[in-house]
């Protein structure tokens, strides 16, 4: 009688890591991108792959959306061993890949335009995350028309539409300017707590990481090796300007500074 | 009031200098607006220029530009020109239409296998770097004097320019869009036909305009070398009889025709294929 609340527990701990990463390493030709990389991704967690630049953190997403395969190791998603790109997972690119021939309104739908999802229902749902990622108004507008934070967006609505669990960001803010980025880390984590769903997220900004994360794992270079896990626990039901000056906040930028700073040149 | 009416309108009222002022205004603002107009004018001082090097003249063999207009209007109504064209126009449109075909295919497929592209892309750059011209004799000793051989010497100069502008084309394609339609899981066809071809779209048209010029070179050498027929019928017998008038009218004529079947094909491939380039 007693027993089944530990049992339960033990489960738990399990299903949660909806990917687990297993002994991950990648070589090209005679360079070692990353070297025995062991992770769990909780389910609904946001998790961030932070580090200086060199040390595979987009390699590693890479080879997790399937886009890249390993040298050796294992990528299980929902406890399923996969080799290549899957529909339970979505990537947002760091250059946008928006087709430039393309409305934006096709750019959302190309996923399910894809899978064959009919022209009404695609649209139909296309329509709503443009709504949710604010634009709403620009669904007739070609991708040179955007600026590069609404193409961002247009690319986030395009991960969102196909309804994965894990949506793998690569670097997604590193060409937006630095008002617009603050904006969209604000509306990514509204998205966040709305979609439920799971986010990994690539970075070489520390406060960007500090402020988004639920988890933020430190790679350091050459090759790529899991270097600290941190779990910031910010409470992010505060306004953002508050979070941004919270002393939980900078002491965990702090840290993580101490940690990578033996790497800046 | 009426001491206070707008500059426009004292000018509009006013004397004859101000009217051609106002003249200067309406061609300022349409050549503000309409990039034709340039067009217009660099044609224009062209012409200008033509017309004063026939008057000098730099050659007894040199008509002016009015001499070679008057011959062209005296060709176009007397019905020696459109019969011509009819001829010309024959192994034009077959080469380029082969041309365009096997050629964009043959570079897709060599864009899309490392395979294909070892096999045929090394015999199309030395095809290209060939002076084809050289080998259009070689054509009629296989092929006779006929439709069959000008084909072929059309097809000889544009296939070339076709097949290694499309291969590039495809290598060029912008990886991270392949990438994202793989991630979406989108099959090997639908990232030829949704991501790759769509992407390289702009340098298939410039490898098809380059094609299409070469083609026109390719009926000219055909039409002078293998034998006189169509517009290269009338520029060879309008020199043997000395009337270079009308010799240069053809010549001008073929010229002016290539250069508009040109911009015809950009039109077509902004107005259809590129929707993005509508707006601009």
């Amino acid at each position: 009688m007693a027993n089944p609340i530990p049992l339960r527990t033990a489960d738990d701990a399990t299903s949660d890591a909806i990917v687990e990463v297993r002994e991950i390493c990648k070589r090209y030709g005679d360079i070692e991108a990353l070297r025995g990389i062991n992770l769990d991704f909780e389910r609904g967690k946001l998790t961030t792959l932070l580090g200086p630049s060199g040390c595979g953190k987009t390699t590693l997403l890479k080879i997790i959306a399937g886009l890249v395969p390993a040298t050796s190791g294992q990528i299980r998603i929902n406890g399923r061993v996969v080799t290549g790109p899957g529909p339970e997972r979505a990537f947002v690119f760091q250059d946008f890949a928006l087709m430039p021939w393309a409305t934006v309104l096709r750019n959302v739908a190309f996923g399910l335009e894809l899978k064959g999802v009919s022209q009404a229902e695609r649209h139909r749902i296309a329509r709503h995350y443009i709504n949710e990622v604010g634009l709403s108004g620009f669904e007739e507008k070609y991708p040179h028309e955007l600026s590069g934070g609404m193409r961002q967006r247009v690319g986030i609505a395009r991960a969102f539409s196909v309804n994965a669990d894990v949506l793998l960001l690569d670097e997604p803010f590193s060409a937006v300017d630095e008002q617009n980025r603050r904006k969209f880390q604000e509306d990514l984590l509204r998205l966040v707590d709305k979609e439920r769903k799971t986010f990994l997220f690539v970075t070489h900004s520390i406060e960007e990481a500090v402020y988004v994360s639920d988890r933020i794992v430190l790679l350091s270079p050459r090759p790529g090796r899991v270097s600290q896990i941190i779990e910031p626990a910010i409470d992010r039901s505060a306004a953002p300007d508050v979070i941004r000056r919270d002393k939980g906040y900078l002491d965990v930028v702090e840290e993580i500074w101490q940690g990578l700073r033996q790497y800046a040149e | 009031m009426h001491m206070t009416a707008s500059p426009h309108k004292v000018s509009a009222t006013g004397g004859a200098g101000s009217g051609s002022s106002s003249i200067v205004e309406t061609l300022t603002e349409f050549a503000r607006r309409r990039k034709s107009f340039w067009v217009v004018v660099s044609l224009a001082i062209l012409f200008t220029a033509w017309e004063i090097a026939g008057r000098v003249p730099i050659s007894f063999a040199f008509p002016t530009f009015l001499e070679t207009l008057s011959a062209l209007i005296e060709m176009a109504l007397d019905g020696t020109l459109l019969p011509a064209y009819l001829i010309t126009f024959q192994p034009l449109i077959l080469g380029v239409a082969v041309s365009a075909v096997l050629g964009i295919g043959l570079g897709i497929v060599m864009g899309l296998s490392d395979k294909a592209e070892w096999l045929l892309a090394p015999v199309f750059i030395v095809l290209q770097a060939a002076p084809m011209a050289a080998l259009v004799p070689l054509v009629t000793f296989v092929y006779g004097i006929g439709l069959v051989a000008k084909t072929l010497a059309v097809i000889m100069l544009a296939l070339p320019v076709i097949v290694l502008n499309s291969y590039k084309a495809v290598r060029h394609v912008n990886p991270s869009l392949v990438d994202m339609c793989r991630s979406f899981q989108g099959t090997r066809l639908q990232q030829i036909f949704k991501i790759i071809i769509p992407d390289a779209t702009p340098v298939l048209f410039a490898g098809l305009r380059l094609g299409i010029a070469a083609g026109f070179i390719g009926v000219m050498l055909a039409e002078l070398l293998i034998t006189p027929t169509g517009i290269g019928d009338l520029i060879t017998y309008h020199r043997s009889v000395a009337n270079y008038a009308h010799m240069y009218a053809a010549v001008a004529s073929i010229i002016a025709v290539s250069t508009l079947t040109l911009a015809a094909l950009q039109y077509v491939e902004l107005r259809f294929l590129r929707p993005e380039k509508r707006r601009k």
